[in-house]
C-alpha cells in the first residue's frame, strides 16, 4: 500500500475535518465533490459503496475499522461490480484483508477505480455535525481550507437533482441469476411470473431476490414508458431504487401514474417515493437522511417489528397520501414514512430496503408478497 | 401489549456466591431487573445469599432474603411470600437450575407460581446438549458431531469408532468433552489421546449432575462469534451486539480475548449468523428476554455451527450492555411483564429499544487470572473456564482499545510490551506439561528460574511454540514473537488467531520501533502514537532506549504542552445518529470531546477494575453506595472503572460515567477534563480497594484533593516503621516481626524473630504471596516467591513476623470523621490464625469472646482510627490469643467486610462514610455504635478448587475464595448451617466421618467426635486420632494413612460412605503427605475442613439440622426491625 498523503475534507459550511488520504490519488489541483453522508451500518462496507443510491455522495462510514474483510466477488449490488460511491471518509482502512472469500483489498480495489478514501478522520465528529447541521455538500483535496470550502459550495445541491441517468442501464436486459445456492434464503414457490423492473439504480440483490423468489425478470432503463413495459406483457412491475430527488425524475413518475392499476406494482425507496408521487403525494429532503442496517419499522398491519436496512436522503410526507394509499409502515425513531400501499391498484413499497445486503433479513418476505400479488 | 395486571409479587432469583463463571454480572443484571419491576409497581421480593451484592440492599425490593440459594430454603419462602411469578433468568445458572428444580418436583405447580422469562420447556430445550441438539437439526443448522456417553467405554465408541448419534463417524481426537448441567464449564476439557480421555471422562462424568457428558468433534481452531439477543412476546428480535473471540475455538469464551463489534465478517456472513440466531430464539422457545447464541465458523470455507445458547441474561450480557449502552437486563425484565420492545424506549436516546445498536468504536475484553494463587495448576486454557475477572477496555480503533484492555488488567503491563527480559521463556518452554489434571501427587514446589538467555532463532522458535499454547499471556507471547522477528504468517500458522488481528499486533511491534525521544517534540509523531492506545509509562520506556531516561510524568508534559489531550466520546448506541442525554464515557486521541463536563460541585469515585481474588463485587459495592449517598446529598458523582460485569459501570448509577483503565495517567485525564468545569471536591480512593489506593500518591503529587483519610495516614498504615511507631505511642501490642530486605536478610530475621514465622510482601492484598513458615526449609522453599511479590508491587521489602498459633482471629469495620470512631461491627473468625480472613468464616457478633475482649478490641480500633485521622473507612485485623489482644494491621480503606457487617446490622457504613468524607461529622449524621444484634451473622467463603485440577485445597495465609455468602439466624448453629449450604456443602443427616488431626486439635476432634457419634455417625480415624478417640471411649474404624498402603484414607473417601472429613496438619511436610485426601474429598464433594475449629462449627449445625423441621427463613427487612423467632 503506498504511503497516504495529509489530505482534509472541507464542508460547505466551512468546517474542516483532516485525513490522510488513501485509494486513487486526488486530482492534483482540484477536489473530489459530493454530498458528505453518512451511514451507520458495522458491516457491509461492499455492499455500500458499489450500491448506485449513493451515486454523487462522499460516504462516511461510522464503523471504526473498514476493509478488514477486503473484496469479494460475490457482495456486490452494481451491475459492473465497480464503486459508485465518489469518495468514502473513514476512521482506519484496514492494510490487511482476511476472509476466505476475498480476491482482493479494499485499497487497491478502490485504487483500481479511481475512488479516494480520507482515512483516519475523526468520523464521530464529522457524523456529529451532519447529524446537527444537516447533510452538505464537502470536497476532499490536498489544497488550502478556503479554496476547497469554495470548491464544496460550488458543487450543485441535491435537491432538484436527478442523478438517475447517471446510473440506469442504456438497454433492456434479462436476469437469469440469483444468489449462489450458499446464499440464498428465499425459496421460489411453483409460479414463476415475469417482472419488468425498471432500473433507477437498482441494487443487484434486488434483482437477484425477485429470481429467488422464482420470477423471470426483464430489466427495462428508466425512461421506459408505460406502453413499453406492458408491451413486455409482465405479470407485475418493479420500481427500483436510485440516486438524487425523487421529484427531479418526472419521467419515471409518469410511467408509474400509468402503470397503476394495469399490473401489480412494488417498488422499493426512491421506487416508493416515485409511487407516492404518482398518488399524489409530495416528497421532502430529510435533514441527514435514514443510512443504515439498524433501522426500526413497525409494520402497522402486523404490529411487529423489523429491524431494516436504510438508505434514503428524502421522505414522502405522510399527510399528502391520497384516500385511496394506506400508509402501513412507519419509522419507530421520527416516524417518517416506510411503506404504504393502494390496495384497488394493486401496488405497495416500502421506502427501507428488504433485499437487504447489507442488512437484516428481516422482510425479505415482501418479494414473497410481490409474487404472491402477481399470481393471486 | 402493556404490562401484565394480574402479577403483583415477583419474586428474582439471584445467583449466590460469585464463583468463577458467575460473578458481579449478575448482581447488574438482578440489580437492574428489580429496579425495571419496582419502576412498574410491582412488589419485588428477592432472594440471594451473597450479601456483597447491589441487589440484596434492603431499599431495592420491597423484601429481601439472605438466604441459600436451594430448593428446601426456596421453597420455604415461596410458600411464605406466595408471589405470582418467580423470573429466574437474571440469576445466571444457579437461577435457572433452582427454578427448573421447583418445576420438577412440583412445587410452582402446587403453589399457582408462574415462572416468566423462560418457559420450563425452554430451558430444558437449551440446556440440555441432546434436545438442543436435535432442535438445532430440525431446523437445519449444523452442530458439530457429537455423542452421549455415561462411561469410558461408549466414549471411546464414540471417539474412535463412532456409533448412530455421530452418524456413524467416529469424533476423533481431540475430543471435546462437555458434562451435561455444570457451571462454567466446570468438568469440560479437551482429550489429545485415548489415556487422556479415559481420565478426563471420569473427572467429567464426576462434575455432571447428571452423570453424562457430551463429546464433540473438535472444532478447535475456527473463529467463535456470540450474538446477543432480545425477543419479546411478539416475536420481535433484535441483535444488541456481536462479540467476536480472538481466541480461536478452544479456549472457554470467558477466558478469550474478545472484541465487539465483530471485526472478520463481511456482511453475508453475520446476516447468516443473525438469521440462525433467530432461528434458534424461536425454536428454542425463548419467548421474552436476553439470551446469547454462539457460534464457530470455519475461516477456510465459512461453515457454520451452532454451539450453544444460554436462554437467560449472561456475562456476556452485561458486557454486550456495558459495550453498547443497552441496557439487556433491564429490556428483559420489562419484556417478562408483558412488555413489547417497541413500547419501551432507549433511555440513552429517547428513540425506541426496538432497534439495533450500532457502535462506532471498537470494545477489547481481557480476562484476569489468578494463577499465581494456585501453584501446581494447569494453566493452559481450554473449555473449563479459569479467569476470575476481566477488564473492558473502548478505543477508537482495535488497537487502542486493545492496549487500554491490556494497562486496564493491572497485571504490571502499561500495554502490549515486552516481557523479554522479564519473563524467563527458557524455563517456561522447558516445562513440558505445566498441570497434572486428575494425578494425585501433592503440587510440585516452584521452578527455579532456568538462568538461560534464549537468543535469534531459537528465541524466535521458543515463542512461537509458547504462542501456539493458549494461555493468560499468549498474545504477550505473540507479541515478543514478532519482536523476535517471526512473521504474520508464523504467527497465523502458530496461534490460528485470524490474521486480522495478528496484523493488528504487528503494527503495534512496529510502531514501537519509531518511538524515540523525538516524539516528545513532534506533535504529529506524538498523537499517532497515543492514537495506537500507547500509555505514556510505555512511550517513556520505549523512548528511553539507549538515550536519557524518560518518565512517564514527562511524557505527560511534553503532551500537555503540544495539545495532545486526551478527547472523550459517548457511548450512545447508535454511532452518533441521535444526540445522547447520558454522559458514559471513553477515552481517544480525536479532534473534539464530548464530555461536556457541568457546572456542578463534583466527586470522582475510583473503582476496582477487574474482578481478582482479594478484589471483587465487595468493592464495588462500596463504591455504588458511594455515589447513592453522594447523589442524595446532591453531589456529581463521576464514577471511574473498567470491569463490565458491575454495578458500577451501569451508565445510570453514577451522574457520569467513564469507562477507563485505573491507571494515573488516565485518571489524571479524567480529572482534567472534569475540572474544565463546575468544582471539583475531590477523588475517592479509599473505595475500590488496592487498586485507587495505589493511585493515592500520585493524585495527590499532582495536586489532585483526595476525599477523606490523607494519602499521608495510608501511608502511616501501610509503612512498616511509621505504623510500630504509632502503636508505641498508644500503647498496642502487635506480633514480634521485622523487615527484610532480600532473601538472605529473610533468613536472619526469621531466626531472630523464631518460627514459625508469616512471611508476606507490602503493599499487597489478599495475602498475595503471604505464607507460614514453620521452619527454615520452609522459608527456603517459599522466600523467592514474596520478594518477587514484593517487586511486582514496586517495593524491595518483605515483612516477617512472629506468627501466633491458635490465636482468634477478629475483624473490625468502622467509620472515622477525625474527631470520632464508630465502630461498625465486630467480626470473631471461625478458623484460627493463619488462614487469611477472606477465606475464613466469620461471625458478628462474635461468639465466644468475653466482652472485657470485645470492648479492648473496640477501644483499640478507637484509638488508631482517632490517631491516623481516619476519615471515612477503616478496617482492622486483631489477633487474640490466651486473652491476649494484638494488632495484625491496619487499612483506612474500605473492607472486603463492609457489605457484610452493613447486611448483618442494617446499617449502610459505606454510605455513612462517603457522607463523613464530603465533611458530614457522625454526629451530625446522628450516627452512634450500634447496638449488639439480636441475631447472628456467619459469613461464609467460596472457593474455585473444582476449577484448578492438581491444586492444593489447604487453606492459608494467601486468600484463595472468589466469593461469599451471609446465613443469618437466631442462633450461631443455625446461621452457621445455612451459611454452609449456601456454599453449596450439604449437611449430612448420616454417614461416615473420617478424622485425622495433629496432635494439638486431638483434645477437640475427640469432643466433636463424640457429639457426631451420638447423633449415629459412623467414626474413621487415622491410627494416632484412632487412639486418643479411642482413649476417651469413642470407637472408630482405623483407616491407613495413603503412604501405609492400600486400603487408605483416600479409597475410604473414593468409596463414598464418606460425608465428612476434618483434616489439619503442621509443618509443610505433613501438608504435602494430606494433600491428597484433601483432593479427593474436593473430587467426591465431600464437606471438608481444615482447621478443628470449622469442623466444630459444622458439627453444631449437624445437630442444629437434625432437630429437623422446615428452614426458617426472614428478611433482612424483618431482621433489622428486630426479628428473633
Amino acid at each position: 500500500m503506498p504511503a497516504p498523503r495529509p489530505a482534509r475534507l472541507a464542508l460547505a459550511d466551512g468546517t474542516l475535518f483532516e485525513g490522510l488520504a488513501l485509494g486513487a490519488p486526488l486530482p492534483h489541483d482540484g477536489a473530489v465533490l459530493g454530498e458528505v453522508v453518512f451511514t451507520t451500518g458495522m458491516t457491509g462496507y461492499q455492499e455500500v459503496f458499489t450500491d448506485p443510491s449513493y451515486t454523487g455522495q462522499i460516504v462516511t462510514m461510522t464503523a471504526p475499522e473498514i476493509g478488514n474483510t477486503g473484496i469479494n466477488e460475490d457482495d456486490t449490488e452494481s451491475r459492473d461490480a465497480r464503486p459508485q460511491v465518489r469518495a468514502i471518509v473513514v476512521r482506519h482502512l484496514s492494510e490487511l484483508r482476511s476472509n476466505h472469500r476475498a480476491t482482493e483489498g479494499l485499497d487497491a480495489w478502490l485504487t483500481r477505480h479511481g475512488v479516494t478514501a480520507l482515512t483516519e478522520v475523526d468520523t464521530r465528529a464529522l457524523v456529529r455535525h451532519l447529524r446537527d447541521r444537516g447533510s452538505q455538500n464537502g470536497a476532499i483535496g490536498e489544497g488550502s481550507a478556503a479554496t476547497l470550502v469554495d470548491r464544496a459550495r460550488s458543487a450543485p445541491n441535491m435537491e432538484g437533482l436527478d442523478l438517475v441517468a447517471q446510473v440506469t442501464p442504456e438497454a433492456s436486459y434479462t436476469v437469469e441469476r440469483g444468489n449462489q445456492p450458499e446464499w440464498r434464503v428465499l425459496e421460489a414457490g411453483g409460479s414463476r411470473p415475469h417482472v419488468v423492473a425498471l432500473d433507477l439504480g437498482a441494487k443487484q440483490n434486488i434483482l437477484r431476490s425477485l429470481v429467488d423468489a422464482g420470477c423471470r425478470v426483464t430489466v427495462v432503463p428508466a425512461r421506459t414508458t408505460a406502453a413499453e413495459v406492458l408491451a413486455l406483457s409482465p405479470d407485475g412491475v418493479f420500481v427500483s431504487n436510485g440516486p438524487g430527488d425523487p421529484a427531479a425524475v418526472t419521467y419515471a413518475i409518469d410511467t408509474v401514474r400509468d402503470l397503476l392499476g394495469k399490473k401489480p406494482l412494488f417498488g422499493i425507496c426512491l421506487g416508493h417515493q416515485l409511487l407516492s408521487l404518482a398518488a399524489g403525494a409530495r416528497t421532502y429532503k430529510l435533514k441527514f437522511g435514514h443510512r443504515g442496517l439498524n433501522q426500526p419499522v413497525l409494520d402497522q398491519t402486523t404490529g411487529r417489528v423489523e429491524i431494516t436496512s436504510q438508505n434514503h436522503g428524502f421522505a414522502v410526507e405522510v399527510a399528502t397520501l391520497p384516500k385511496s394509499a394506506r400508509s402501513t409502515h412507519i419509522h419507530l425513531n421520527d416516524g417518517t414514512s416506510e411503506g404504504l400501499a393502494l390496495p384497488e391498484a394493486r401496488a405497495f413499497s416500502v421506502q427501507y430496503h428488504p433485499e437487504a445486503a447489507a442488512g437484516p433479513h428481516d422482510t425479505l418476505h415482501l418479494f414473497s408478497r410481490f409474487v404472491a400479488a402477481m399470481t393471486a | 401489549m402493556p404490562r401484565r395486571d394480574d402479577l403483583k409479587k415477583i419474586l428474582i432469583i439471584g445467583s449466590g456466591p460469585i464463583v468463577i463463571g458467575q460473578a458481579c454480572e449478575f448482581d447488574y443484571s438482578g440489580t437492574q431487573g428489580a429496579k425495571a419491576l419496582r419502576e412498574e409497581g410491582y412488589e419485588v421480593v428477592l432472594v440471594n445469599s451473597n450479601p456483597a451484592t447491589i441487589m440484596t440492599d434492603p431499599e431495592l425490593a420491597a423484601r429481601t432474603y439472605v438466604e441459600p440459594l436451594e430448593p428446601a430454603t426456596l421453597t420455604a419462602v415461596l410458600e411464605r411470600e406466595r408471589p405470582c411469578a418467580v423470573l429466574p433468568t437474571l440469576g445466571g445458572q444457579t437461577a435457572l437450575n433452582l427454578a427448573l428444580a421447583l418445576h420438577h418436583d412440583g412445587t410452582l405447580a402446587r403453589l399457582g407460581i408462574e415462572l416468566i422469562g423462560a418457559s420450563p420447556e425452554a430451558i430444558a430445550k437449551a440446556e440440555d446438549r441432546k434436545l438442543f441438539k436435535e432442535a438445532m437439526t430440525k431446523i437445519g443448522l449444523a452442530s458439530a458431531r457429537s455423542g452421549y456417553a455415561r462411561s469410558f467405554e461408549e466414549a471411546r465408541e464414540i471417539v474412535e469408532r463412532g456409533n448412530a448419534e455421530t452418524g456413524g463417524h467416529p469424533t476423533g481426537y481431540p475430543a471435546i468433552l462437555r458434562p451435561s448441567f455444570t457451571l462454567g464449564g466446570t468438568g469440560g476439557g479437551i482429550a489429545m489421546d485415548r489415556a487422556e480421555l479415559e481420565e478426563k471422562v471420569a473427572w467429567a462424568l464426576d462434575q455432571s449432575k447428571v452423570g453424562e457428558v457430551l463429546i464433540e468433534e473438535s472444532i478447535l481452531g475456527w473463529k467463535e462469534f456470540e450474538l446477543e439477543v432480545i425477543r419479546d412476546g411478539a416475536d420481535n428480535f433484535i441483535v444488541v451486539c456481536t462479540i467476536e473471540n480472538l481466541d480461536p475455538m478452544g479456549v472457554h469464551t470467558g477466558d478469550s480475548i474478545t472484541v465487539a463489534p465483530a471485526m472478520t465478517l463481511t456482511d453475508r456472513e453475520y446476516q447468516r449468523l443473525r438469521d440462525a440466531a433467530r432461528a434458534v430464539m424461536t425454536e428454542i422457545g425463548v419467548e421474552t428476554g436476553g439470551s446469547n447464541v454462539q457460534f464457530a465458523v470455519n475461516p477456510r470455507d465459512g461453515r457454520v455451527i451452532v454451539i450453544e445458547m444460554n436462554p437467560r441474561v449472561s456475562r456476556s450480557s452485561a458486557l454486550a450492555s456495558k459495550a453498547t449502552g443497552y441496557p439487556i437486563a433491564k429490556i428483559a425484565a420489562k419484556l417478562a411483564v408483558g412488555y413489547r420492545l417497541d413500547e419501551l424506549r432507549n433511555d440513552i436516546t429517547g428513540t425506541s429499544a426496538a432497534f439495533e445498536p450500532t457502535i462506532d468504536y471498537v470494545v477489547v475484553k481481557w480476562p484476569r487470572f489468578a494463577f499465581e494463587k494456585f501453584p501446581g495448576s494447569d494453566q493452559r486454557l481450554g473449555t473449563q473456564m479459569k479467569s476470575v475477572g476481566e477488564a473492558m477496555a473502548i478505543g477508537r480503533s482495535f488497537i487502542e482499545a486493545l492496549q487500554k484492555a491490556a494497562r486496564s488488567l493491572e497485571t504490571g503491563r502499561d500495554g502490549l510490551c515486552s516481557l523479554l527480559g522479564l519473563v524467563d521463556y527458557a524455563a517456561l518452554q522447558s516445562d513440558p506439561n505445566l498441570g497434572r489434571d486428575l494425578v494425585m501427587d501433592p503440587p510440585a514446589m516452584p521452578r527455579p528460574p532456568s538462568g538461560q538467555t534464549l537468543e535469534g532463532e531459537a528465541l524466535k522458535a521458543t515463542l512461537l511454540q509458547l504462542s501456539s499454547v493458549p494461555t493468560a499471556d499468549r498474545l504477550f507471547y505473540v507479541g515478543d514473537a514478532l519482536r523476535a522477528g517471526a512473521t504474520r504468517d508464523e504467527v497465523v500458522a502458530a496461534t490460528a488467531i485470524d490474521p486480522w488481528f495478528v496484523d493488528r499486533i504487528a503494527r503495534i511491534v512496529e510502531a514501537e520501533r519509531d518511538v524515540d525521544a523525538s516524539v516528545l517534540a513532534e506533535p504529529t509523531k506524538l498523537r499517532a502514537i497515543k492514537r495506537m492506545g500507547f500509555s505514556d509509562s510505555r512511550i517513556a520506556q520505549l523512548a528511553s532506549r539507549g538515550a536519557a531516561p524518560i518518565t512517564a510524568d514527562e511524557v505527560r508534559a511534553a503532551r500537555k504542552r503540544l495539545g495532545v489531550v486526551a478527547t472523550y466520546g459517548r457511548v450512545d448506541t447508535c454511532a452518533a445518529e441521535f444526540p445522547a442525554h447520558t454522559p458514559y464515557l471513553y477515552s481517544s486521541y480525536e479532534s473534539s470531546s464530548e464530555a461536556r463536563p457541568s457546572d456542578r460541585k463534583k466527586v470522582i469515585i475510583l473503582g476496582g477494575g477487574p474482578n481478582r481474588i482479594g478484589q471483587g463485587i465487595e468493592f464495588d459495592y462500596c463504591c455504588v453506595h458511594a455515589s447513592m449517598a453522594l447523589r442524595e446529598a446532591g453531589v456529581e458523582t463521576v464514577m471511574v472503572n473498567c470491569n463490565p460485569e458491575t454495578v458500577s459501570t451501569d451508565y445510570d448509577t453514577s451522574d457520569r460515567l467513564y469507562f477507563e483503565p485505573l491507571t494515573l495517567e488516565d485518571v489524571l485525564g479524567i480529572v482534567d477534563e472534569e475540572q474544565q468545569s463546575g468544582e471539583l471536591l475531590g477523588v475517592i480512593v479509599q473505595y475500590g480497594g488496592q487498586t485507587p489506593l495505589k493511585l493515592a500518591r500520585g493524585l495527590a503529587a499532582a495536586g489532585v484533593p483526595i476525599l477523606g483519610t490523607s494519602a499521608d495516614a495510608i501511608d502511616r498504615a501501610e509503612d512498616r516503621a511509621r505504623f510500630e511507631e504509632l502503636l508505641n505511642e498508644l500503647g498496642l501490642a502487635r506480633p514480634r516481626g521485622a523487615i527484610a530486605r532480600g532473601v538472605a536478610e529473610a533468613f536472619e530475621v526469621a531466626a531472630s524473630v523464631g518460627y514459625p514465622v508469616v512471611v508476606r510482601p507490602s503493599y499487597v492484598l489478599g495475602g498475595r504471596a503471604m505464607m507460614i513458615c514453620h521452619d527454615e526449609e520452609d522459608l527456603r522453599a517459599y522466600v523467592h516467591l514474596a520478594v518477587e511479590a514484593a517487586r511486582e508491587a514496586g517495593t524491595q521489602t518483605i515483612l516477617i513476623d512472629e506468627f501466633l498459633s491458635d490465636a482468634i482471629e477478629v475483624d473490625v469495620d468502622a467509620v472515622g470523621d477525625g474527631k470520632k470512631v464508630v465502630i461498625g461491627g465486630v467480626m470473631q473468625h471461625i478458623e484460627e490464625a493463619g488462614v487469611h480472613s477472606g477465606d475464613s468464616a466469620s461471625v458478628l457478633p462474635p461468639h465466644s469472646l468475653p466482652p472485657s475482649v470485645v470492648a479492648e478490641i473496640e477501644s483499640a480500633t478507637r484509638a488508631l482510627g482517632l490517631a491516623l485521622g481516619v476519615v471515612g473507612l477503616m478496617n482492622v485485623q486483631f489477633a487474640v490469643r490466651d486473652g491476649k489482644v494484638s494488632i495484625i494491621e491496619v487499612n483506612p480503606r474500605a473492607s472486603r467486610t463492609v457489605p457484610f457487617v452493613s447486611k448483618a446490622t442494617g446499617r449502610p457504613l459505606a454510605k455513612i462514610a462517603a457522607r463523613v468524607m464530603l465533611g458530614s461529622s457522625l454526629q451530625a449524621l446522628g450516627v452512634g455504635d450500634a447496638p449488639r444484634p439480636k441475631h447472628v451473622a456467619v459469613k461464609e467463603s467460596v472457593f474455585p478448587f473444582t476449577k484448578f485440577p492438581g491444586v492444593d485445597t489447604q487453606l492459608g495465609p494467601e486468600m484463595r475464595s472468589t466469593g461469599e455468602v451471609m446465613g443469618i439466624a437466631p442462633t450461631l448453629a443455625e446461621a452457621f448451617g445455612k451459611a454452609q449450604l449456601a456454599s453449596n456443602v450439604r449437611i449430612p443427616r448420616s454417614g461416615t466421618v473420617l478424622i485425622t488431626v495433629r496432635d494439638a486439635d486431638k483434645d477437640a476432634a475427640t469432643k466433636l467426635a463424640a457429639r457426631l457419634a451420638a447423633l449415629g455417625f459412623r467414626i474413621a480415624a487415622t491410627e494416632g486420632t484412632g487412639k486418643a478417640l479411642a482413649s476417651a471411649g469413642v470407637t472408630a474404624q482405623i483407616v491407613n494413612k495413603v503412604r501405609q498402603g492400600s486400603p487408605h484414607v483416600v479409597d475410604l473417601v473414593r468409596g463414598g460412605e464418606v460425608v465428612m472429613v476434618v483434616n489439619t496438619t503442621v509443618g509443610a511436610k505433613a501438608i504435602r503427605d494430606s494433600y491428597s485426601i484433601r483432593r479427593q474429598s474436593l473430587l467426591s464433594d465431600v464437606a471438608m475442613f481444615t482447621t478443628v475449629a470449622g469442623a466444630v462449627a459444622f458439627g453444631e449445625a449437624i445437630e442444629a439440622a437434625a432437630r429437623g423441621g422446615a428452614p426458617r427463613v426472614r428478611t433482612l427487612q424483618e431482621w433489622a426491625a428486630g426479628a428473633a423467632d
